[in-house]
């Protein structure tokens, strides 16, 4: 799916710059965007390092294990095929609460290592796992229960009530995710057929 | 009061975690120092993994939304839009939304200007803007930092939870400010 949807961007692309009378902006924007991807990498370079170096201190101490504890009735239910104690749920349970607050930029470095654990447990290595689709599903949909960008946006714009959208993004975000998590298992349960 | 609180929550939740984590380790008698450049060395591979994988993705969307194309698929939208009474005006951004984040966020940011923040488009556009995720984002860098190109359905599901968070957008937003 994501072969097509690849094709579709760049071919959609191409072919109505070139009716819009302007290819020229093809060659531009394809390079542009080719550079962009990499200053995006090595900015996140310093953020993972950053964030990584903190998550390896709180597990140490232990704070992530307890944290994993505290939400395992839901974690359980959502990665089945996750062991009880392995450090892929610490790692997706620090990026999911990361996104809630709005942390973004704290939000990959802990994402990237969920996904690194949870590659240690798939037994294929080019495709995605089951635990990884759920994963993303909930990255993706992303719980937010503090949307600050938004909100600093309406306050610089003379909101005179810049949260007030505070609760509708609530209610939009969760029934995005509550979407997301049913897709998945449907998803799953459908894909686990087909292979027998 | 709630305006106060999110600002305030922004502004401390990551000195504080900066302060807490490296304290209570250090009360457990870990080397602290030692601890975090260990943890901070497996940044580097992880970001270098996800180049190729993000200059894919980011060259397609790029030329696709340099191209006018945008313009043409919210035209094709308009009747649906029309039919069930959603403002036109934020079709380049919901379209905008799985793909680019900061492409979605500029056309949040002159929808709220154009409009006023405290307009129904304007409470329309933030609630959608702040309701969901770059998909294509997401599913780029996640499974490019572990070299997975076979994503299943991810990009299904993503799709799906971003259809839904725009249409509870605008049920919420109606219902609520209209």
């Amino acid at each position: 799916m994501v072969n097509l949807i690849w094709l579709f961007l760049l071919m959609s692309g191409i072919f109505f710059a070139a009716v819009n009378g302007r290819i020229e902006v093809v060659t531009f924007a394809a390079l542009n965007a080719a550079e962009n991807a990499v200053q995006i990498s090595f900015e996140l370079i310093g953020i993972m390092a950053l964030w990584l170096g903190i998550m390896k201190l709180a597990e140490e101490a232990g704070i992530v294990k307890i944290i994993a504890l505290l939400v395992r009735p839901i974690t359980g239910y959502l990665f089945p095929s996750v062991p009880r104690d392995h450090p892929a749920m610490g790692a997706i349970v620090l990026n999911l609460s990361a996104n809630m607050l709005g942390l973004g930029n704290a939000a990959t470095p802990f994402g990237l290592k969920a996904m690194g654990e949870l590659q240690k447990l798939n037994p294929k290595k080019d495709e995605a796992s089951e635990a990884m689709c759920t994963f993303l599903a909930l990255n993706t949909s992303c719980i937010t229960l503090i949307p600050a960008t938004i909100v600093g946006i309406r306050t610089a714009s003379g909101s005179i009530d810049p949260t007030a959208v505070v609760g509708t993004t609530l209610f939009a975000t969760c029934c995005s995710t509550a979407a997301a998590v049913i897709a998945d298992k449907i998803f799953r349960s459908c894909w686990e057929r087909k292979r027998g | 009061m709630v305006e106060i609180f999110i600002h305030e929550i922004s502004k401390w939740a990551v000195p504080m975690l900066f302060f807490i984590i490296p304290g209570i380790a250090f009360l457990k008698g870990i080397k602290v120092y030692e601890a975090f450049v260990a943890g901070a060395q497996e940044g580097f591979n992880t970001a270098i993994k996800i180049i190729p994988f993000l200059v894919g993705m980011l060259v397609a969307i790029g030329v696709f939304r340099a191209s006018g194309a945008l313009d043409v698929f919210t035209k094709l939208l308009h009747p649906i839009t029309d039919f069930f009474d959603i403002p036109g005006e934020v079709l380049p951004l919901a379209l905008m939304r799985p793909l680019s984040g900061g492409a979605a966020l500029g056309a949040a940011a002159e929808l709220i200007k154009t409009h006023g923040p405290d307009s129904y488009i304007g409470f329309l556009a933030s609630t959608m803007q702040g309701s969901t995720d770059t998909t294509f984002y997401v599913l780029t860098v996640y499974f490019g930092s572990v070299g997975i190109v076979k994503y299943r359905y991810s990009a299904a599901v993503g799709l799906i939870a971003d259809i839904v968070s725009f249409l509870a957008s605008v049920f919420i937003c109606r219902t609520v400010f209209f």
